[in-house]
């Protein structure tokens, strides 16, 4: 399916992509890629991590230099050497990760941000008036330090707006983004899009694609392997065509609740870092079997609150309860040795050290319970088979135990670190952000392992802002706005619109948010 | 144009290649030097690294390689620990003075009397004098987060100062006619740190040098304390995360090299140097810093480089009596050994590619 629409009309072609090739040693990240932008449209960049997205919007905002191929913007050639070139001819770009200066206040990163700026009151208030004009509405004098995710993503946007875009690339805009702060962001993009703006907007989220972009183009190991119109084709046939083999939907077997093992009462903790978040009086029970999904926008404590479960840092004795037992004061270790298991979202230098091996990685969080060391001193044949067992049972690509942590993709990656709790057999696991960066085939491994263990009637929560993972692995669903956790609601028949209120509604949208 | 590219994995072969390719660049660059000041290179050189071992007087330096080298590694064995958790230490000068001071201090004490147990319980006090030192910046970094470079670096001259009181005060030799500096702790059997054998150059700091390199070893490759150790230095928050409590990494890194630099001074001033004088210490302290970076951190590797760093002090030294080199360019020589031990480390992780210029 996806035969490429080659009704060529002219006037209607913003940029043309002709047969970009870029090779990087050891892997071709795009080959002989070809499609069309048209002004006023939003074109879906559809692909799995790796598939050669990202390295392809570069080549278009001048940051990388294709090996072969051209592009042409409204039929003249399109070569830039940098992104000031491309910034020139009228692309602009959203980044996933964004370039702010917390210290500094909206209108002062803008300016940075600018060739030319004016002075600071002219361009306060030029800000003021395109953000009301795209309905986005920003205060040019606010600190960005203060701002929820998506009011920075503002910042981005208006940043790219104030230069007249002919062409707005956007990297995965709605991941910061709570559903409601989702629809104010496709009004703007329609808004664009009927003064002629085209949209270029990668994402992997296949319902929203189909919602609002016009047309898709597919990449699958760097080839363009489809076009097809979003509204038209089902998002299960567009995860195929990305994945390129049947996707396998995990599948849970209902087992029945069990007692309650995780008992979170009155959990406050004051925010480890300058920008972090505070926990505010978390409440929350856990029985064995269950899976808890705990969804909310980044930054609103989800790292805090698996660092107060870690026990990396401590918290009051009696507001984490496992099986009865206060374990708020213990370290670690002294939690694992009870069942408490996690697993931090960042892989590399948090969940795992990268350039240890693999076995040394198995024994950073497996020493107590996997019994790899005897009066300190270590076991090093029984760590190598705890680690080699892991990569068996969890499919882990790589040439050995012996390799460099960093040496393995993101997914795979993740799937050791995952696979190294599981192993453990926890009472209660605690996983956050499980399949962020992973591909899809590894995401659903990952999201089936958590729900065999559920089956074997561990406790699950699972942190994540994927909202589609946890309707699929979670029984229960609460969100974490800006340190406090909602009430636990059963995940059938919740709306999107009433996840979206416990994520806390539009942030800065409503006249004052002291809510929650 | 030549880019930089990171390997997906250290190269092995470029860790155990480093060092000779910064040996081979210092002797190039170090003969260059040479030949600007005026001096044959290929005769420096060879002045430098053969003559003490195969000249014709060798007989008299090989010792000596023990002699120098011993403490050399004492102290960078102790400093790895810390380099490894990303502790730097850098004031083990300091510890090492201290050190050297309560050994003398503790041996005198029992001046004139003999008996088995004086030297034993100078060895402790050496220890416990250099672990003491290494305490101030261990505790100021747990309890208010201060550098420990910066606090350990200007003890270093706080006990450059003690050293200088002592010998000119408390510890000054009462029948010394006025001049500064102990009794000469050689005309002391008791305290006296003898050869254990005679002729070898080896005495109870080299034991102990050999018994540290060991210990290391076994300690960062097969006990769970060396592993959190190397944890906190690759990836500190992971370490948190697998249990490891930083503040008793600070306090057991600090505390060691401490110790073991304490050590050091005290065999050293107990035995080759033989008394407490204003300028007794020779810079040990500092040089064992571009040791254990030269031996790559590695007990073993330490050991050798130990002995390397050795042969460029008695080679230098030579070098400065025959054929007249300033005691700075040796220094010199040196420093260069450790920057191209730095800057060819680079290979390790990344590798070299020629490429055509890109946008960037």
């Amino acid at each position: 399916m996806g035969h490429p629409g080659k009704e060529r009309r002219v006037t209607g072609t913003l940029l043309t992509i002709d047969g970009l090739t870029k090779a990087y040693p050891g892997v071709v990240a795009n080959d002989t890629v070809s499609f069309e932008i048209k002004a006023g449209e939003v074109h879906a960049l559809l692909g799995e991590n790796g598939a050669g997205k990202s390295t392809l919007v570069k080549m278009i905002y001048g940051l990388v230099k294709p090996d072969s191929g051209t592009m042409l913007m409204n039929g003249e050639v399109f070569a830039p050497a940098e992104p000031r070139a491309a910034r020139a001819s009228g692309v602009a770009m959203v980044f996933q990760h964004f370039s702010l200066f917390d210290a500094l206040d909206v209108a002062e990163n803008i300016a940075l941000g600018m060739e030319n700026p004016p002075p600071m009151r002219d361009l306060a208030a030029r800000i003021r008036t395109v953000s009301e004009e795209y309905g986005l509405p920003l205060d040019p004098f606010r600190t960005v330090g203060d701002l929820s995710a998506g009011e920075r993503q503002r910042v981005e946007i208006i940043r790219c707006l104030l230069q007249d875009p002919k062409l707005l690339i956007m990297d995965e805009p709605t991941s910061v983004l709570t559903p409601q702060e989702v629809d104010i962001l496709f009004e703007t993009l329609r808004k664009l899009t009927a003064e002629g703006v085209a949209i270029l907007y990668i994402s992997h989220k296949l319902e929203e694609i189909r919602m609002l972009c016009d047309a898709a183009t597919i990449l699958r190991l760097g080839k363009n392997v489809g076009t097809c119109v979003p509204a038209e084709t089902s998002a299960r046939d567009m995860a195929e065509l990305m994945v390129g083999t049947e996707l396998q939907t995990p599948k849970s077997t209902g087992a029945t609740l069990g007692d309650v093992v995780l008992d979170i009462s009155g959990l406050s903790m004051p925010s480890p870092s300058a920008f972090g978040t505070a926990l505010k009086n978390v409440h929350l029970r856990l029985r064995a079997g269950e899976v808890l999904g705990i969804g909310g926008v980044a930054g609103n404590g989800q790292d805090e609150m698996l660092l107060a479960l870690s026990g990396e840092v401590r918290v009051d004795a009696d507001a984490i309860k496992l099986k009865g037992a206060p374990v708020g004061k213990l370290a670690p270790n002294a939690r694992r040795a009870l069942g408490l298991l996690t697993a931090p979202e960042e892989r590399l230098g948090h969940a795992a050290a990268p350039d240890m091996s693999l076995t040394e990685n198995a024994l950073l969080t497996g020493n107590v319970r996997k019994g790899l060391s005897q009066r300190g001193f270590l076991k090093w044949a029984k760590t190598q088979a705890f680690a080699e067992e892991i990569i068996e049972k969890f499919d882990v690509r790589t040439p050995g135990p012996d390799n460099a942590a960093r040496s393995l993709s993101g997914g795979n990656l993740q799937k050791f670190v995952i696979g190294r709790e599981v192993l453990q057999e926890p009472e209660v696991l605690v996983v956050n952000q499980p399949t962020w960066g992973v591909d899809a085939s590894a995401a659903a491994a990952i999201r089936q392992a958590i729900l065999d263990l559920a089956a074997g009637g561990t406790a699950v929560i699972v942190i994540s802002q994927d909202l589609d993972e946890l309707m699929e692995v979670a029984d229960n669903f609460a969100a974490l706005n800006e340190g406090r956790l909602t009430e636990t609601r059963p995940t059938k028949g919740l709306t999107i619109d009433e996840i979206g209120l416990m994520m806390g509604g539009a942030h800065g949208m409503e006249v004052a948010h002291a809510d929650a | 144009m030549l880019t930089l590219e990171k390997r997906p994995q250290p190269s092995k072969a470029f860790a155990y290649l480093t060092p000779i390719f910064a040996i081979v660049m210092t002797m190039i660059f170090g003969g260059l030097l040479f030949m600007a000041l005026g001096k044959n290179p290929f005769e420096a050189i060879r002045t430098i690294f053969w003559d003490p071992l195969f000249g014709e007087f060798a007989f008299y330096y090989r010792p000596q390689l023990l002699v120098k080298g011993g403490p050399l590694i004492l102290i960078a064995i102790g400093l790895s620990l810390g380099f490894k958790a990303g502790i730097w230490n850098i004031g083990a000068e300091g510890q090492y003075i201290i050190g050297a001071i309560c050994g003398a201090g503790a041996g005198l004490a029992f001046y004139p009397m003999e008996a088995w147990f004086i030297f034993p319980i100078m060895v402790i006090a050496g220890a416990l004098g250099g672990w003491a030192w290494a305490m101030i910046p261990a505790l100021l970094k747990v309890k208010f987060q201060t550098n420990e470079i910066l606090v350990s670096l200007m003890l270093v001259y706080v006990a450059e100062q003690l050293l200088a009181s002592m010998s000119l005060g408390l510890l000054k030799n009462p029948d010394g006619h006025g001049f500064p500096g102990s009794r000469n702790l050689k005309d002391y059997p008791s305290a006296f740190n003898d050869e254990i054998i005679t002729g070898t150059g080896m005495h109870w700091g080299v034991l102990a040098a050999f018994i540290a390199v060991i210990f290391a070893y076994v300690l960062l490759n097969r006990h769970m304390l060396g592993y959190s150790i190397r944890l906190t230095g690759e990836a500190p928050r992971a370490a948190k995360f697998s249990s490891v409590n930083p503040t008793r990494i600070i306090l057991f890194c600090l505390g060691t090299s401490g110790a073991l630099a304490g050590l050091a001074g005290m065999f050293e001033v107990a035995g080759p140097s033989g008394q407490i004088s204003i300028d007794f210490n020779s810079g040990y302290g500092f040089t064992a810093i571009i040791v254990a970076f030269l031996g790559r951190l590695h007990p073993v590797g330490i050991f050798f480089a130990g002995l390397l760093m050795a042969l460029t002090y008695i080679g230098g030294e030579m070098a400065q009596g025959n054929l007249g080199l300033p005691g700075a360019a040796i220094q010199l020589f040196q420093g260069m050994l450790l920057f191209f031990l730095l800057a060819v480390d680079l290979l390790t992780n990344y590798r070299i590619k020629l490429s055509r210029k890109e946008a960037v």
